[in-house]
């Protein structure tokens, strides 16, 4: 099958994605911006042998598809700040477990209710942090419709990987605009699959050959008979209050993500090289930025733009290496100031950040970005 | 080239399907295209926004920041949206009272009417209003906004659709040649 | 018990229940029923909440999955709607099932997923040492009942039956041979099925309402029910504020993950010969 090109809502793309990385359990709990998600998905599953269900809340929701993918069925669920919320008590079990799965979280604004069919990227700190806990996660930005296929394939392939919950952080104004799409030859998608071992003998379901490895995963029902627990568990999967087991355990999780971060941060940049005024954003509010940036290189300023595409783990290096020479760096983000706060930690005292939040429901217009790009003294 | 449009008027109007379907004429011609789109809690009245842009160009900026057309079906979005108007240029039902004080170039078409009447069904509006608005633009070729019309309205509708969006062009050429 | 020892993780023994607990009871009823089925171990997978009983699955030698607080019925809808083939059965509390798990308890009995649900009740949260669950009776003493318990219990067959589970019946702790046959019959419901294990807590609802030990609290239980069947003749006086134990419903019913596999080929027979849509995308996929 050759390329397809078409007009895609982003909601869909993310599904489109999933698809594409084999997505075969979508359990959900409709709630807009994200409810476009759940309905493709029942929609398109069942017609590739798939498994639909709407679940009773969104904790239901995230355990089931915890359930599925114990079997070792890609799943994946959608929701927004509500939902995203009650889903943190078993995002945290699926990092504690090493359960791949896939959340697609379309940002509104909040707290609370908020405004449902408002755009914001307040769910940063809560992508990284909502569960209780030291904990690792790996969180993808797609700033445009195309790469809420891109990125959500890719939220699959590094979640099967390293075994870490991935979550897709879009927000309302991608989830809901078309774009012109190019997707690929799907015989040229070649999906990440799980690790799996080959024999039940002697399977030690947490074994692992390095401090920061990934361990193979049985699927439930082939004869493994594993025991999975959200308890402090040793290398047999079995409960243990050794505090040199729980000790050993918790550094390996995060050591997953932070020791494999050149593998999984990814981020595009534009007229960086030079510049010494540089724009760091994600998501929507980056399309905004990206205009006035080119409006700032065309009237002869040292613009530049640097867009993540990972925000967990925070891409370090490249933050650090552009602090050595962009005197001002802003951060424009339909929040106040939460990724603002990581650039900030980053950079120390080599480059002044400026913070640019707009909490208004609204996407930033780009003359917004260029004033307070151009007043700032 | 970046070309911008706003298309305003009340929910269930059907707008967001005229912004999709002229988006996905410009795609098929080759463009880039974007559509966004705001709204209220309600599925049928309230208000209901959908803007499209139209480039030959990457499109950074997704939204209309200076609609070179504005289609205007009720007098609510006439008011609300008309103020704001700059450069471009105001399509308006014929049923909405002009405002004075409202100074952008403005064509007073009978949208509403002609689909009600013309055409036969009041609910392909938005396609009437498509026809006006490409063919005003001349941003899409006509032969590919009938491909566009035909990929999304529902089957069965597909020669009302036609006809609403013929009866469109015609409106638009008519508004062209007294110009 | 020599042939049921086989579906325990002997390794893992003993347990951590106190002495005189029911939930080992409730779970040799279980293993005893498996093995009068003669289950495929491999094809068995069981999943608890949070709680006393939660920890019963870490001894079962079967795929095991202790999940969250009131959330087992939820991850095992997903298990048993991803693999229809596995016998799903879920071990839980009367606080992990009628309080936090509630609204799960209700919708999986609502879609009638083959998931069989073991609620072992002891009337009390006992991990947490002693505070009044949905199930204690009003009236007892629990340490965040220091007057007496001020509110209704429910009855938990009730909601079962109500809710739409197609087996549901009530054994007891004291009664095990009627737990067994209870727990066999809802293993064998094609369905959503709940069986109520009434069980002793003497270290806690014991000990703080003066129940007495295990003995004294297994003949307490033994008092307070009657059996269905035999209450059917008995006057209303000798069955006045008694629980029924037994069968008390069964009524088969179409099984939800085997419905939803039923549509999926019923869709995919009318899609056979049309492209388009978005699951080209999964064409080549596993």
């Amino acid at each position: 099958m050759p390329k397809t090109v078409k007009l895609m809502q982003g909601n869909e793309a993310c599904t489109a994605g999933a698809l594409a990385a084999g997505l075969k359990f979508y359990a959900g709990y409709p709630i807009t911006p994200s409810t476009e998600i759940a309905e493709l998905c029942a929609e398109e599953l069942p017609k590739i042998g798939g498994k639909f269900i709407q679940m009773e809340d969104e904790i239901g929701s995230i355990a089931a598809i915890i359930g599925a993918s114990l079997t070792g069925k890609k799943s994946m669920t959608a929701t927004s700040g509500p939902g995203f919320s009650l889903m943190q008590e078993c995002l945290g079990y699926a990092s504690l477990c090493e359960i791949p799965l896939v959340i697609v979280n379309v940002q509104r604004m909040g707290p609370s209710t908020g405004m449902p069919t408002s755009p914001a990227q307040a769910d940063v700190m809560q992508a990284r942090w909502g569960t209780h806990g030291d904990h690792p996660v790996i969180v993808l930005a797609p700033g445009n419709v195309r790469e809420c296929f891109e990125l959500t394939l890719r939220a699959f392939d590094l979640s099967e990987k390293y075994r870490v919950p991935a979550i897709v952080l879009t927000d309302e104004v991608i989830g809901h605009m078309r774009e012109k799409v190019e997707l690929p030859d799907p015989a040229d998608v070649k999906p990440v699959r799980r690790a799996a071992p080959k024999s039940p003998a002697g399977y030690k379901p947490y074994a692992v050959e390095s401090d920061s490895a990934t361990p193979l995963m049985a699927p439930f029902g082939e004869g493994y008979r594993w025991h999975v627990t959200g308890l402090f568990h040793d290398e047999s999967g079995f409960p243990s209050n050794k505090p040199e087991v729980a000790d050993k355990l918790l550094r390996r999780l995060m050591a997953k993500v932070e020791k494999n971060a050149a593998d999984i941060e990814d981020y595009a940049t534009e007229s960086l090289e030079d510049c010494d005024i540089a724009v760091i954003s994600f998501g929507s509010s980056a399309m905004s930025s990206l205009s006035a940036v080119r409006r700032l290189r065309k009237e002869g300023k040292k613009a530049g733009m640097l867009r993540l595409k990972t925000i967990w783990p925070f891409p370090e290096t490249v933050v650090r290496e552009l602090a050595g020479h962009a005197k001002t760096i802003f951060v424009p983000e339909m929040n106040l100031g939460q990724l603002a706060l990581e650039v900030e930690r980053v950079v120390g005292c080599r480059s002044r950040v400026v913070r640019v939040g707009k909490v208004n429901g609204e996407l930033f217009r780009p003359e917004e970005i260029y004033n307070a790009i151009m007043g700032a003294k | 080239m970046r070309v911008e449009f706003r298309l305003s008027g009340s929910g269930g109007q059907g707008l967001l399907l005229a912004g999709i379907v002229l988006a996905e004429a410009a795609i098929l011609e080759g463009k880039n295209a974007v559509q966004t789109q705001s709204y209220g809690p309600e599925a049928r009245g309230g208000s209901s926004k959908a803007e499209v842009v139209i480039s030959g160009d990457d499109i950074d900026y997704p939204k209309a920041t200076d609609p070179d057309f504005l289609l205007a079906l009720t007098a609510d979005a006439y008011r609300t949206y008309g103020k704001l108007q700059g450069k471009g240029l105001i399509i308006v039902d014929s049923s909405v009272a002009l405002d004075p004080a409202i100074t952008a170039r403005t064509v007073a078409l009978p949208i509403l009417d002609t689909a009600a009447n013309a055409v036969g069904k009041k609910v392909v509006a938005n396609i009437v209003a498509l026809g006006v608005l490409g063919g005003l633009s001349g941003v899409v070729g006509s032969s590919v906004l009938e491909t566009a019309v035909l990929s999304r309205v529902p089957k069965g509708t597909e020669e009302l659709n036609l006809k609403a969006l013929r009866a469109g062009l015609e409106l638009a050429a008519g508004a062209k040649a007294k110009a | 018990m020599s042939d049921a020892l086989k579906y325990f993780r002997q390794d893992r023994l003993p347990h951590i229940w106190c002495p005189g607990c029911g939930h080992g009871t409730v779970t040799g009823a279980l293993v005893r029923a498996i093995e009068r089925l003669g289950l495929d171990k491999n094809k068995v997978c069981v999943v608890s909440g949070i709680g006393c009983s939660s920890r019963a699955v870490g001894y079962l030698d079967f795929d095991t999955l202790h999940t969250a607080h009131g959330r087992a019925l939820a991850f095992a809808t997903g298990i048993k709607l991803s693999r229809p083939d596995l016998k799903v059965i879920v071990m839980t509390g009367d606080g992990d099932c009628t309080a936090i798990g509630g609204n799960h308890f209700i919708h999986a009995a609502r879609r009638n997923i083959g998931i069989t649900t073991i609620v072992m009740n002891n009337e009390i949260y006992g991990m947490t040492s002693g505070q009044y669950s949905p199930m204690t009776p009003k009236g007892l003493l629990g340490t965040t009942a220091p007057y007496g318990n001020a509110e209704r219990s429910f009855d938990l067959c009730e909601l079962a039956k109500a809710s739409g589970a197609t087996f549901v019946g009530r054994g007891t702790s004291f009664h095990v041979p009627l737990l067994i046959d209870l727990i066999e019959k809802a293993l064998q419901n094609d369905g959503f099925s709940v069986v109520e294990a009434i069980t002793q807590c003497p270290t806690y609802l014991g000990r703080k309402n003066k129940l007495g030990g295990a003995v004294e609290m297994l003949n307490w239980i033994k008092d307070k029910t009657v059996n269905a069947k035999a209450a059917a003749a008995l006057p209303p006086e000798k069955k006045a504020g008694k629980l029924l134990i037994g069968e008390l419903h069964n009524a088969p019913a179409p099984e939800f993950a085997g419905e939803y596999g039923e549509l999926i080929g019923k869709v995919q027979r009318s899609f056979e010969n049309i492209k388009g849509g978005l699951w080209e995308c999964a064409s080549n996929s596993d």
